[in-house]
């Protein structure tokens, strides 16, 4: 079959399991954005610990990270990876009703059971892989589950090509199922104790830390989300991508490129010196097809930019390869041993993966969201306006937040290296941690800002929703079946 | 023999140029068959249309179905 010619898609989809799961991000961006807000907020006001272990920034932490990247991001990447699978491939979701429900109800179970671990004091220390071994189990079942059904929907798809954002989905699947395993190779201390020692030590554990956290931002946070971009810019534009060739080239270099970097979360360590410069020299050079993929996606918009004027959908996705960009750029720099003596240890690098985390995944997410559950729903969103109004908050959020971080963190790594004409340490550590107060106070701002906006969201998707069950009148169902292609 | 190569490989200064070697090539390889062949690239930029393959309005019986609906409203 012909790309140009048609094919009609004959087949239902299985949109029920999309919905639950775009249901779920929200619920998981919210909440685990709130957790963010809050300890955010105890750093600048410790008293808000209430010497409650529970609710300390070591227990909340986690369960702020945990709900965001894996709450409102996994379930983000599970809803509209089976729905751009399924439509894309013009194929029904493989493995009936039965299997793609396994993967929704195990991976909001790994969330919950991990919230409820974090609070009670049980971690695995490991950054962005805190759960303990039985929830990591749970996971690589889960995943097993999620790449049999992927994979399978794209052996049975109609169309003969797979679509580049499927290549991206696959990806990801791909290298998190082996980043999960290696990284969590532990050795419990009892079958019936929640606790486990890593089968790693030394450095060998650091290296293999970073050698999953770094692959976590970029095939989790970053290859997946570049999935979402190529489907719903071209979607959003209502033009195709600006070129495919360049798609594959971003794809192929992002896979080739990215498995080299973590070491440069290690600089300055026992890790080896050739280790070290291999990690930054590939940093560098990811610069090249990162910059590639935003060009991709912003140039989608070439000879239609008056829609950024007047369609806030398309702000948020623009924007979202705008702040892509701008980490891809931030990323490298940070990567360089000498820039990295200076930022390494400090809020700079908080700052650095928020404007990914917040101005890349959440708003491209976002954006995604917004054109995505009008269309699930067979209805047109609740009020547009209100979709502005999340905008600015958003983006004045993410600002906020990361000028209020470089400066805490460009600041405190100064401090740190100054000396006096003696060769003294020009300042005490409790000097620099005074310092940080103001930057701290304007950080939970920001993300206060963020997380009114999600807020905002929240309600333009449950009125959205609701409205898409009121009986519509002919003229309003021909208008909703216009706006849902 | 087979030994002898796995000793090879098991040597750090060998393994790193070799895998440099395979995966640069392979790299240079993809970006020629993606940017070479007037046919390929026209075969290539028109997968991006898959995205919009499933809406009606590239059904080929859209307009078909559009004017019959036209007809059936203006009472024909």
């Amino acid at each position: 079959m012909s790309t140009t010619t048609a094919s009609v898609a004959t087949e239902q989809y299985n949109y029920g399991i999309v919905k639950k799961f775009a249901i779920m991000a929200m619920i998981w961006g919210v909440l685990g954005m709130l957790a963010g807000v809050y300890i955010a907020s105890e750093l600048a006001w410790p008293f808000l610990n209430f010497n409650i272990a529970e609710i300390t920034f070591g227990r909340l932490r986690p369960v702020h990270t945990t709900l965001v990247i894996f709450g409102f991001g996994g379930s983000a990447l599970f809803a509209t990876s089976y729905y751009i699978v399924q439509r894309t491939c013009q194929a029904r979701l493989w493995g009936g009703k039965l299997l793609p429900e396994l993967t929704f109800w195990g991976w909001q179970l790994a969330l919950v059971l991990g919230v409820i671990t974090y609070m009670a004091g049980y971690t695995q220390g490991r950054e962005y892989a805190e759960f303990v071994w039985p929830i990591d189990l749970l996971i690589a079942v889960v995943w097993v589950l999620y790449f049999a059904v992927y994979a399978m929907t794209l052996v049975k798809r109609s169309q003969p090509h797979i679509y580049v954002a499927n290549w991206f989905f696959m990806g990801y699947i791909l290298a998190v199922a082996l980043l999960h395993i290696f990284n969590n190779l532990q050795v419990p201390v009892a079958w019936n104790s929640l606790e486990s020692y890593a089968l790693f030590g030394g450095v060998q554990d650091a290296m293999t830390q970073w050698w999953y956290g770094h692959n976590a931002v970029g095939f989790y946070l970053t290859v997946s989300f570049l999935g979402m971009m190529y489907y719903f810019v071209p979607k959003q534009a209502g033009r195709p991508i600006y070129s495919y060739r360049l798609s594959i080239v971003h794809f192929w270099a992002l896979s080739f490129l990215y498995m080299w970097v973590g070491a440069h979360h290690l600089h300055w360590t026992a890790l080896p010196d050739w280790v070290s410069t291999l990690a930054a020299a590939f940093s560098i050079l990811l610069l090249l097809p990162s910059w590639g993929g935003m060009i991709n996606g912003i140039m989608t918009l070439s000879g239609a930019w008056e829609k950024l004027r007047t369609d806030p959908i398309m702000l948020f996705l623009i924007t979202a390869l705008a702040f892509y960009g701008m980490s891809t750029f931030e990323g490298p720099m940070m990567s360089l041993k000498s820039v990295n003596a200076l930022s390494h240890y400090t809020d700079w690098t908080i700052g650095h993966v928020h404007s990914g985390a917040l101005g890349w995944v959440a708003m491209i997410t976002i954006g995604s969201f917004y054109h995505l559950i009008p269309r699930l729903w067979g209805t047109t969103l609740y009020s547009t306006k209100l979709v502005f109004v999340h905008f600015w908050l958003a983006t004045i959020g993410v600002v906020l937040y990361i000028v209020a971080l470089w400066v805490a963190g460009i600041g405190q790594g100064l401090m740190l290296r100054a000396f006096d004409q003696y060769g003294n340490l020009a300042y005490t550590f409790i000097e620099t941690v005074s310092f940080l107060h103001i930057p701290y106070v304007v950080r939970a701002i920001g993300g206060a800002f963020f997380l009114s906006g999600m807020l905002l969201m929240s309600y333009n998707i449950y009125m959205t929703i609701s409205g898409a069950r009121q009986p519509a009148s002919d003229e309003g169902r021909d208008a909703v079946a216009a706006a849902a292609r | 023999m087979i030994g002898d190569i796995f000793a090879w490989l098991g040597d750090m200064e060998n393994s790193k140029p070799l895998a440099l070697i395979l995966f640069f090539s392979t790299f240079v390889g993809i970006i020629l068959y993606v940017y070479t062949g007037k046919k390929r690239k026209q075969r290539l930029e028109s997968y991006k249309d898959i995205p919009f393959m499933d809406d009606d309005e590239l059904d080929p019986t859209h307009e078909k179905k559009q004017q019959v609906k036209k007809d059936e409203s203006n009472g024909k």
